[in-house]
């Protein structure tokens, strides 16, 4: 298994370029001008603007030229400057990617714990009401859109109640904590700022409990299935011939199994969320990498949208790699590489 | 007064739900097991042998219904709260799976699995003593270097080994009765003498009562002390396992007889009995084996046969006389 993950890790360098050149062929191939966007619709009938903005953006080299300066940008850590925001690319994502996984960690975890227990309730009281609610809740949890869970979150918790605050990291006059991490709960705790970490903690409960909803009915339905399939094996009606109570069966020989297809969902949903939170992310104007993306892409903002495809291919990368170590520490079939 | 039975079966009766309406899988099984004893439980799949096994410890599924009366060393244990049956599931009785391939938890080590057996039972124990005593285990069902195997998983052993960990479990508490549910079926000719021999030498060491669950004619003949055959879900003959070889009274055990291989003498081949077991669903009226039965007349058809006694054994057949007459061996030009 060591072995194997090795070679994993050797072949991410691979993997990462051929992410970027996709990333960076496909923003090629897509049809606009950015030259339209960067200087107005106007100037486009001024060919010395055209010229000199050619010129300044690199949009006068040819196709290989670009991208082979694209590389060698990239391994100095340069991913060019974003057209919309003149900042660097590499800049604002990094300021904005520990947003994003500060909400998405939140939500795994939420979805997650959520989910498995959901699951194991809907396995061990299966086909009673229990088990209906359950996959009720799951059905929500994947068919009620985001934006109006969101809204409706907002409303009842935030408006109505007051309970919660409303959308954003921190309350407006807030001054965000020293960047150590880039996650303000971690921050502000590590500054020794307690009130400040209550306040980040309550701003990210209610956006990672709705990111984290659909964690939980994917996570439910799961857990779910692969308990009901574990259960009926052999070495379950074993552990039960031995005289172990049916909890110790469920949790020690149902679930430490059924978790083992979990994991690999789990990696996969936050990997998917690193860039599929948008919504979430408008609706409570966090600052992370979903909504970027959104503006990026309305103003053919090039170089922010090949970043943010980076990220997100890397962030798969990272969590298909994270899945297999953890399903090496879960299944010793796998650690021996034997079955 | 006779001290009562070590495992003692009256009439157990087990109904499963189909659909819309309720099929008897095992009907008015009786079995008797004493220290010490072995009790051959014969019949093809499907028979009910397994399911009265897990009746026994009350592991069946909730929708089934079991009716008769269990009883273990005079307690009546059919029926009992699930607490009462969890303290004799693999405390008094040890349960032997068919495959050890998936009879073991594939996350966890057989260590862990045998010290979770011992805790179970004895909570207070301790876990180097549980690890001393687990690693003891091992040994007794002649695993080598125990102290090494204990912390490997049931996929780095062999079949014959990973069948060895769960008698082990089996017995890890001492029982006084051991259910093995064909424990040699899943694995290597030469690895079941080992593992018959396994079973036999702690049943001779703790005098255990062993029920053995088997379609093996063979492995009865040279184990067991007494033999039940059951056909879909019923007994048909049942005595001392030599009664029932040399001079069995039912055309099934006849049956059963001439289509085991090894005992045939060159020139005589091997005799299949026609066409398969009735399911539940659809056992046929009278004598559930009279469809296939070579010797069949009307009144098998129309009348269930009662038990009769020959000797020490007891068969369910009209035509017992005839079918003690049936030979056991054709020649291949006969027939």
């Amino acid at each position: 298994m060591t072995r194997t993950l090795i070679r994993r890790i050797l072949m991410m360098p691979f993997l990462v370029l051929g992410i970027v050149t996709v990333a960076f062929m496909l923003s090629q191939i897509t049809r606009g001008d950015p030259l339209a966007a960067l200087i107005g619709e106007r100037q486009m009938g001024n060919p010395t603007i055209v010229a000199a903005a050619k010129a300044k953006w690199g949009l006068d080299r040819s196709l290989p030229e670009r991208y082979a300066i694209y590389l060698g940008n990239l391994v100095q850590g340069d991913m060019g400057t974003s057209f919309r925001t003149r900042q660097p690319v590499a800049s604002d994502l990094s300021r904005r990617l520990p947003a994003t996984l500060e909400l998405v960690v939140a939500a795994v975890l939420i979805g997650g714990v959520t989910g498995v227990f959901l699951g194991v309730l809907a396995a061990k009281y299966r086909d009673t009401i229990v088990d209906t609610v359950v996959r009720l809740l799951a059905l929500t949890g994947s068919s009620v859109p985001m934006f109006w869970l969101g809204l409706l979150v907002l409303f009842i918790f935030s408006v109505r109640l007051g309970i919660l605050p409303g959308p954003g990291r921190l309350d407006t006059r807030t001054a965000a904590p020293e960047f150590v991490t880039g996650f303000f709960t971690i921050d502000s705790l590590l500054a020794g700022q307690f009130a400040k970490f209550r306040e980040a903690l309550a701003h990210l409960v209610l956006p990672a409990s709705v990111l984290g909803w659909t964690v939980t009915g994917i996570v439910a339905r799961l857990v779910r299935a692969s308990m009901i399939d574990v259960m009926s094996q052999d070495f379950v009606l074993a552990a039960r011939a031995k005289g172990a109570g049916a909890w110790r069966v469920l949790l020690n020989h149902g679930l430490r199994n059924a978790l083992i297809p979990t994991l690999t969902i789990l990696g996969f949903t936050f990997a998917y969320l690193i860039t599929g939170a948008v919504l979430t992310e408008t609706i409570f104007s966090w600052p992370g990498i979903g909504s970027y993306a959104v503006d990026a892409a309305r103003s053919l903002d090039y170089p922010a949208i090949i970043g943010v495809t980076i990220v997100g291919g890397f962030a798969f990368l990272i969590a298909n790699l994270l899945t297999d170590i953890a399903y090496a520490i879960v299944d010793p079939r796998v650690r021996t590489g034997g079955a | 007064m006779t001290p009562p039975r070590l495992l003692d079966i009256r009439g157990l009766t087990i109904t499963l739900p189909q659909r819309d309406r309720r099929i008897t899988a095992v009907s008015g099984v009786d079995l008797e097991v004493e220290r010490g004893e072995i009790l051959g439980l014969v019949g093809e799949s499907g028979s009910g042998k397994s399911l009265s096994m897990l009746a026994v410890l009350g592991l069946l599924p909730r929708s089934a219904k079991v009716g008769g009366s269990v009883r273990l060393d005079g307690e009546e244990i059919l029926g009992a709260p699930e607490r009462r049956l969890r303290k004799l599931r693999g405390k008094r009785v040890g349960m032997v799976f068919q495959d050890p391939m998936t009879a073991l938890d594939p996350v966890m080590t057989v260590g862990a699995q045998l010290i979770e057996t011992l805790r179970i039972h004895e909570p207070g124990l301790s876990r180097s003593l549980a690890r001393r005593r687990a690693i003891d285990l091992l040994g007794q069902v002649a695993i080598a270097a125990p102290e090494q195997r204990i912390d490997q998983y049931p996929h780095e052993f062999s079949g014959g080994m990973r069948q060895r960990v769960v008698i082990a479990m089996a017995i890890a508490n001492d029982p006084e009765l051991l259910i093995a549910d064909e424990p040699t079926t899943a694995l290597d000719v030469t690895i079941q003498a080992q593992i018959v021999e396994l079973l036999e030498r702690l049943r001779r060491e703790r005098n255990l009562g062993l029920v053995l669950i088997t379609h093996d004619l063979g492995l009865i003949a040279g184990l067991a002390d007494k033999v039940t055959i059951l056909y879909s879900g019923a007994i048909v003959e049942r005595g001392p396992v030599f009664d029932i070889f040399a001079n069995s009274h039912h055309p099934y055990t006849r049956g059963l007889l001439r289509a085991m291989p090894g005992a045939e003498a060159e020139g005589e081949r091997l005799v299949a009995i026609p066409g398969t077991p009735p399911s539940p669903a659809s056992r046929p009226e009278g004598c559930p084996f009279h469809p296939r039965c070579r010797l069949a007349v009307p009144r098998c058809s129309a009348e269930a046969p009662a038990f009769r006694w020959f000797g020490q054994s007891m068969a369910a057949c009209h035509l017992a006389e005839e079918a003690a007459r049936m030979e056991l061996r054709e020649t291949a030009h006969g027939v």
